[in-house]
């Protein structure tokens, strides 16, 4: 592998756990990467565990994205990408949203800097944001139809 | 700009339409700016006129039939994008590429580093009023994109890194081509320096222009030279080693003030960096080994075997046709981009094609902090602020 493991991962988990068992619902280790599954509603506070709490200090929201498992439902799945600077430490948070309810906590209030990684999420998947205070869309022009990165929207567009 | 309300001192503010055709925008990058007289009370930067669809377009491809596709993301770092996709791949398929690719690919990346950086400082010297600065720096640009067509045929969309390794083995004389240009580039960046960083105009322009403090970049996600002038050594290169960066001896550079001008001293320090790093991949670079893992089924063969044994005319039909197929599962790989943290997220449903492919944009990322730079500073700051963000609009809207 050109990148190492997370040998830190097993404190991440031990962490979460310790703050709140119901915070953690799922563990993957895959090719030295971490993702912990969070279940939806309590997303935003395990975020602002994991920046608050000193042990894990994960200071910096590198990235969020979304991936559409259409056609099997809960078709999205949110995926947080945090580092901590301090420690030199990653991992992944994720969470799955329906498709007939797609709707969750912004993570605006925890990183300001989360505005624009979730106006795309928005302006390409259709998910909508609680507590963004600026959900608009950002690629796309404003009269564009249809979210373009789920999966059933044909690549060359619709005519 | 005088309207009939700012002439009578009215508080009344206008709004006004930078962009998206302005030369100082680096592209098609359009900022409402809402001024009370010549000071910027409120900037919205409008995006998108250049988004094409990369992501979707990957999603129909197949793994190596994108490589391609992420040259054209950020333009000024071809080689940069198909390193950080080439590892996602790599780590979704658990590939061991060999140690001589990876310093080529180190070398690569370097030389794109100084080349990225040449030209911002040359088209932010340009947007500051210094226009001699820019014909220098693209003088020096040139043998790079030299050295970059005598290896991949290409100067600028040079698809060169491919998954496993690169696409071909250094041409001959590479090393003297190199070697030339190391020698001349210190002078060089003297010369450029000379011309800048005690000049009063260029200090005037930027000292204590679009500060920042480091607490707020890092709340707003931002990276790269932009977090490093606010004093966190922050560097993917240093703190989440790839392609063997930890064998290479360099220094982070940092300032504290945090302002345009501790950006560009930073990235000027960073180009002397790149050129060491540069100097000691060509001592590490064998002149000969193997340039791609050992990958059947991955990695097509080469011409002479596919002519020569049927299972590498197989694996080669294969490849072109269907592609390969990585275990379901995901990769985040993140490199440092000139402009920041540059990530690349993959996932796999174990078909040949990828379920999602994002791009961690640094650009995208780091243009949020715009609107708080400029925040009561003149118009001409908008100009220095967007300047030493350093975008690139390819791969803000993707």
């Amino acid at each position: 592998m050109t990148q190492l493991g997370n040998a830190n991962a097993s404190v991440v988990v031990e962490q979460l756990r310790a703050w709140n068992p119901q915070a953690v619902s799922g563990v993957v280790e895959y090719r030295g990467e971490t993702t912990i599954v969070v279940p939806k509603d309590l997303l935003r506070v395990a975020a602002e565990h994991c920046r608050e709490n000193r042990a894990l200090n994960f200071n910096l929201l590198s990235d969020a994205t979304c991936v559409d498992r259409f056609p099997s439902e809960p078709r999205f799945e949110l995926n947080y990408h945090l580092v901590s600077l301090a420690r030199r430490d990653r991992v992944r948070l994720r969470t799955s949203v329906s498709g007939q309810q797609p709707i969750i906590d912004s993570l605006v209030p925890v990183w300001p800097g989360a505005n624009w990684l979730e106006r795309e999420i928005f302006d390409l998947f259709g998910i909508h944001f609680v507590g963004h205070p600026d959900l608009r869309r950002i690629l796309l022009p404003d009269g564009f139809e249809g979210a373009p990165l789920r999966r059933d929207f044909p690549t060359e567009g619709k005519r | 700009m005088t309207t009939v309300e700012t002439a009578i001192g009215s508080t009344k503010t206008m709004v006004l339409n930078m962009g998206p055709q302005h030369p100082s925008t680096h592209g098609v990058l359009r900022v409402l700016l809402e001024l009370d007289g010549e000071n910027v009370v409120t900037a919205v930067p409008d995006l998108g006129y250049l988004h094409t669809g990369i992501e979707k377009s990957c999603e129909d491809k197949t793994y190596s039939q994108a490589i391609t596709l992420t040259d054209r993301i950020d333009y000024l770092n071809p080689l940069g994008n198909n390193l950080v996709y080439c590892l996602a791949v790599e780590r979704l398929l658990g590939l061991e590429v060999p140690k001589r690719a990876q310093y080529i690919r180190v070398m690569m990346v370097e030389l794109q580093r100084i080349s990225s950086h040449l030209v911002w400082l040359g088209t932010h010297a340009l947007d500051m009023g210094a226009m001699t600065v820019m014909l220098y720096c693209f003088r020096e640009r040139e043998e790079i994109l030299k050295i970059f067509e005598r290896f991949a045929g290409q100067r600028m969309m040079t698809s060169y890194i491919r998954i496993g390794g690169v696409a071909l083995q250094p041409p001959a004389g590479w090393r003297e081509m190199v070697k030339r240009f190391l020698d001349v580039m210190p002078a060089r960046i003297d010369e450029y320096e000379a011309l800048l960083t005690e000049n009063p105009i260029w200090q005037g322009r930027l000292k204590g222009v679009g500060y920042l403090p480091a607490e707020t970049l890092i709340a707003l996600s931002t990276t790269g030279p932009g977090l490093r002038a606010a004093g966190v050594a922050f560097d993917n290169r240093k703190a989440f080693p790839y392609s063997s960066y930890e064998e290479f001896d360099f220094n982070v550079p940092t300032r504290t003030e945090s302002d345009c001008f501790a950006r560009y001293m930073v990235r000027v320090a960073e180009i002397r960096e790149s050129v060491k790093i540069v100097r000691q991949a060509l001592e590490k670079i064998t002149d000969d080994g193997p340039i791609k893992a050992d990958a059947p089924g991955i990695i097509p063969p080469e011409r002479e075997k596919m002519k020569t044994e049927m299972e590498a005319l197989i694996y080669h039909f294969k490849i072109f046709t269907e592609g390969f197929s990585p275990p379901p599962g995901e990769a985040f790989a993140t490199v440092e981009s000139p402009r920041g943290e540059l990530g690349c997220f993959i996932a796999s449903d174990g078909s040949p094609k990828p379920v999602r492919v994002h791009f961690r944009a640094p650009s995208f990322i780091n243009l949020q902090a715009l609107p708080y730079m400029v925040k009561g500073q003149l118009i001409a700051d908008t100009v220095a602020c967007i300047g030493t963000i350093d975008i690139v609009l390819g791969e803000v809207d993707r």
